[in-house]
């Protein structure tokens, strides 16, 4: 590697870790004055606060929910799409982008009219309203993870020789097809999982306590604890990332490889 | 005794007729292939019968059963793919094992069945290995092992070897005759290569435009072709396009040059037809010697020569007209390239076709390489 590449490297560890080195130092200071430095105090009120558990456990929940529901739905769709209808990709993808060009603030207020007319139990509840609203958040992220994971492979030939062993659809689409997406499948379950986990506006204005307010409920009143708390968050979604890889990754160990059919 | 009949098979794509009624009978056993340049509707005729596409007319019929109707994966049809179509995140093994996993097979069944299988394709030492760890000729032989491990009624091979290397291309295309001969299966083969379908079948169709030109043994088709595009497309001919001048005697003539041929007497004066001479047929020396003499001959220059391991193909111009001879290498280095040649026809094993008055006596194909 040549030396400038170091440079470069160094600027952007510099630029991702300082961050992260100042929300630590920032999180092992007290409120009081004369208090040496270090202390976990801010730590132990994270870790014995009943709201971090509560909010953290309804987002994750939240993000599970989001990715199996995206899963069901978006993996047959884009394989049906791929094979039988490929001139409705482009339609797909323009849809797909929607997400990205409505602003959240514009997006949760139609929501919350679209869905005014279902029951309490789903307009109430973030397992429904709010992960109705996370699938199409997720949407553009799952689309094209799953689509680049589908263009990998040649769908029609592995269909088609599934079909000619004796295979069902469903057999088709779950021994052959989705075993040969698993690393596009996990890639957007990833992209996710990150934006359950840090989406503040629609939580917000739906009013719903997820972890992000919460969060944002202890910056504004606590300043040291809210560093602990931002540092945990981040720990705890990269553990969930990594229990997802590790998941996708056994199951699939043998198919890691898929550079594509042929 | 028909076991797998294509009966007035249609099939459109918007304008386009890739199948023209077309009608198949394979007998139990048989080795049928279908032969043909790209788009002459060979593929779409293997689809139709696996079932991954539904003619617009007509039947297809497998030991008495209509199955026109019937969904691809309620066939039982063996099919090897032209794309390498191995299950990347199963091992060869498990790939073979699928359909019999599909079926509800026993693990121990599955097993020795796959194991058998792999056996009999040569890959018995690799199947724990997965696909990208395979060569395209292993991946081949493995899809093969795959496609009989259910034991299919009919096996469909779709231009199974035309990814491979010229050489793994012929050892595989023996070993596929070899394997359909020992399992007796009945097989269709689609092949553009006409040297593969030549090697390996019972019989061959060749297909132009969405119909069967013709359909007999590999041995029929070469030396008895019926139509202008069956003796164009299936080894070199040398065509001469003429009128036949006196039925008697068999006298053609093709652009001032006059020769007797067997086939053309009893023909009507007049009729137009094309003189089909095989390359090897000729008899080329150098002028000036005791070929000059006698009838059929015709005098011409040497204009290339091309070396093609045990015959060397030289051609030859007289006028506008040019002929093709193949010959040993040793007979051809003493014709070097612009000498003068005399040509004899031989009057007999020369075959002829009537040609229509309007009809083309080409399609087009390069002779050399249809």
């Amino acid at each position: 590697m040549a030396p400038s590449a170091y440079v470069w490297l160094g600027l952007a560890a510099v630029y991702f870790l300082l961050p992260l080195y100042a929300t630590l130092d920032f999180s092992l200071k007290e409120n009081k004055a004369g208090v040496p430095c270090c202390t976990l105090h801010n730590y132990g009120w994270v870790i014995h606060n009943g709201d971090f558990w509560h909010t953290i456990k309804i987002s994750f929940l939240l993000a599970l929910e989001t990715i199996v529901i995206s899963l069901v739905l978006f993996v047959p769709t884009i394989y049906w799409v791929h094979l039988k209808l490929p001139r409705l990709r482009p339609v797909i993808a323009f849809m797909a982008l929607i997400p990205f060009v409505v602003p959240p603030i514009v997006m949760v207020v139609g929501l919350l009219k679209v869905f005014a007319w279902t029951p309490g139990w789903f307009y109430g509840q973030p397992w429904g309203f709010l992960a109705a609203a996370y699938v199409i958040l997720a949407f553009p992220y799952m689309y094209f993870s799953l689509d680049a994971g589908f263009r990998s492979i040649d769908v029609h030939t592995l269909t088609e020789a599934s079909q000619s062993l004796g295979a069902s659809w469903p057999t088709t689409l779950l021994k052959v097809i989705v075993p040969n997406i698993r690393t596009a499948a996990l890639g957007a379950s990833f992209l996710a999982l990150a934006i359950v986990m840090g989406e503040f506006t629609i939580a917000n204005l739906a009013a719903f306590h997820t972890f992000p307010i919460f969060l944002q409920y202890v910056n504004e009143s606590q300043g040291f604890p809210a560093g602990a708390l931002t540092l945990l968050s981040f720990l705890i979604t990269w553990a969930a990332m990594l229990s997802l890889l590790l998941v996708g990754r056994k199951r699939g160990a043998r198919g890691a490889v898929i550079a594509g059919a042929r | 005794m028909s076991y797998l009949t294509l009966e007035n098979l249609h099939r459109d794509f918007g304008t386009v007729k890739a199948l023209n009624g077309i009608n198949i009978q394979i007998g139990e056993g048989e080795f049928l292939s279908l032969l043909g340049p790209s788009g002459c509707g060979k593929t779409t005729a293997l689809r139709l019968v696996a079932g991954f596409d539904r003619p617009d007319a007509g039947r297809i019929v497998v030991d008495g059963r209509d199955i026109t109707n019937v969904a691809p994966n309620k066939r039982d049809m063996g099919m090897v793919f032209q794309a390498y179509s191995l299950f990347p995140n199963l091992t060869a093994r498990q790939n073979v094992e699928f359909g019999l996993r599909v079926r509800g097979k026993d693990r121990a069944t599955r097993g020795s069945k796959a194991g058998e299988l792999l056996e009999l394709v040569g890959l018995g030492h690799a199947g724990d290995r997965f696909p990208h760890q395979l060569s395209g000729g292993m991946q081949q032989r493995v899809a093969l092992a795959r496609a009989l491990a259910i034991e299919p009624r009919v096996l469909l091979l779709d231009e199974p070897l035309s990814a491979l290397d010229a050489k793994v291309r012929v050892q595989l295309r023996e070993e596929i005759r070899r394997i359909q001969l020992e399992l007796g299966i009945t097989t269709l083969y689609v092949t553009h290569d006409q040297e593969e379908a030549l090697a390996i079948s019972d019989h061959v169709a060749v297909m132009y435009g969405g119909v069967i030109e013709q359909m007999g043994t590999p041995s029929e088709m070469y030396t008895a072709p019926a139509t202008p595009f069956v003796a164009e497309f299936i080894g070199t001919m040398n065509r001469l396009e003429g009128r036949v001048v006196d039925s008697t005697s068999g006298l053609v003539e093709h652009a001032g040059l006059r020769i007797t041929i067997d086939a053309a007497r009893g023909r009507q004066a007049g009729e137009r037809v094309l003189v089909l001479i095989r390359p090897e047929s000729l008899e080329v020396q150098a002028a000036g010697g005791n070929g000059d003499a006698g009838g059929n001959v015709l005098r011409a220059d040497v204009i290339t020569h091309t070396f093609l391991g045990p015959v060397t193909r030289v051609k030859l111009a007289s006028g506008e007209l040019s002929l093709t001879a193949d010959m040993p290498p040793a007979r051809a280095s003493a014709l070097p390239v612009g000498s003068s040649v005399v040509a004899h026809v031989p009057s007999e094993g020369v075959k002829l076709l009537q040609l229509g008055d309007d009809a083309p006596a080409s399609v087009g194909l390069d002779p050399d390489n249809p």
